[in-house]
């Protein structure tokens, strides 16, 4: 397996971080790393959604249908909280909000959220687009959270966009690198 | 660039096995903001011990990995061979809340010939003076009752804003007896 670095997207107090370009068919899979994404506000959720062409070929919006599954496991630096297990709150049954990587990113100056995202032949007119990601998160309650997302964008039109943001407030700070894998 | 092999360390009855930066042709700081490690084959000398890592900070520089606070946490899922005992859990022992010891990645590794531990270890961005350190590790081992295969998942940070350069790889218990581990910079 190769990684070829496509882009490279840094935060500074950015509402989203969309990469519009290089979501193609020259990879069929692509991973995206996340390295230190700060929230500007506290106990926020970094999520994820994607723009595909509709059939005439248009662009429809950051709104595509996921079906998801969410799990994550827990343990607070107080030595509580210890555990692993589905999170109902945070899976989509086709819905079309972004989709949460994790929950409740604290934003003291040495907190963040960092993961993989990996988006299986974006391009493709034939499948639904499968998605997988593992972010690892300082939480506001200062819990350490390893959380598992996975699921599938529900539409056979090719994606070439996607926007990452927090469900609530600006991305203070942080990178995301897009790589294609061959 | 993708994955760089940065160095590839062989385990022979060693104690630990240990990467720092600036020695041997090791580099772990800001050249790269994610590092992996790739564990192939990690098998132990002393039955029944565990496999896991610790780092030094650049304050500590050379010292015993024992200073860095981590916390984290530890789940499998397991099976046996006689095709028994499956499941998914939480593995309290094996988490820290703020605790210096070596992180586990496994825990009771079993020793025969042909069994190990073999996985991978994700560093993020360990040159940053502002946050913690994120990890994510996941791997397979056999687990000593009942021939378990192991499937570990350990997550976590490292709780110090001090950029850390030196990363240190043992068994709890007697030496690692073989194994490969790879190191790689992510650009």
């Amino acid at each position: 397996m190769a990684l070829t670095l496509i882009s490279t997207s840094t935060a500074s107090a950015s509402a989203t971080l969309d990469i519009t370009s290089g979501i193609d068919d020259t990879y069929s899979v692509y991973e995206f790393h996340f390295v230190n994404m700060h929230p500007a506000t506290n106990q926020v959720d970094f999520t994820f959604q994607v723009n595909a062409h509709d059939g005439s070929s248009q662009l429809t919006g950051f709104n595509e249908t996921i079906q998801s599954t969410t799990f994550q496991s827990q343990h607070g630096e107080g030595d509580g909280g210890a555990t692993v297990g589905y999170y109902t709150a945070y899976d989509q049954g086709n819905g079309t909000a972004y989709q949460a990587l994790n929950y409740e990113t604290g934003y003291d100056a040495d907190q963040s959220v960092s993961g993989i995202l990996t988006l299986y032949d974006p391009s493709d007119t034939t499948f639904a687009k499968h998605f997988q990601a593992r972010t690892q998160t300082a939480q506001g309650d200062d819990f350490s959270v390893d959380w598992y997302t996975g699921g599938y964008i529900n539409t056979t039109n090719a994606i070439t966009q996607i926007s990452f943001k927090f469900d609530s407030g600006n991305i203070d700070a942080g990178t995301i690198k897009m790589f294609g894998v061959s | 660039m993708g994955l760089t092999l940065i160095k590839a360390l062989t385990a022979s009855g060693s104690a630990s096995l240990a990467f720092v930066d600036g020695a041997s042709d090791v580099v772990f700081d800001n050249t790269y903001n994610e590092y992996q490690f790739h564990f192939v084959n990690i098998h132990a000398a002393t039955d029944e011990s565990a496999f896991g890592f610790q780092v030094n900070a650049t304050d500590d520089a050379g010292g015993g990995y024992d200073t860095s606070p981590i916390t984290s946490t530890h789940f499998k899922a397991e099976h046996n061979e006689a095709g028994a005992g499956g499941g998914l859990g939480y593995t309290g022992g094996n988490d820290q809340a703020q605790g210096t010891a070596y992180q586990r990645f496994t825990n009771s590794q079993q020793i025969d010939t042909d069994e190990a531990f073999s996985g991978t270890l994700t560093i993020y961005d360990p040159s940053s003076t502002t946050y913690v350190k994120h990890f994510t590790a996941t791997g397979n081992y056999v687990h000593h009752s009942g021939h378990y295969s192991q499937n570990i998942f350990v997550a976590g940070y490292i709780n110090d804003t001090t950029a850390i350069d030196e990363i240190s790889f043992k068994m709890e218990s007697g030496n690692i007896d073989e194994g490969t581990i790879y190191m790689y910079g992510v650009s």
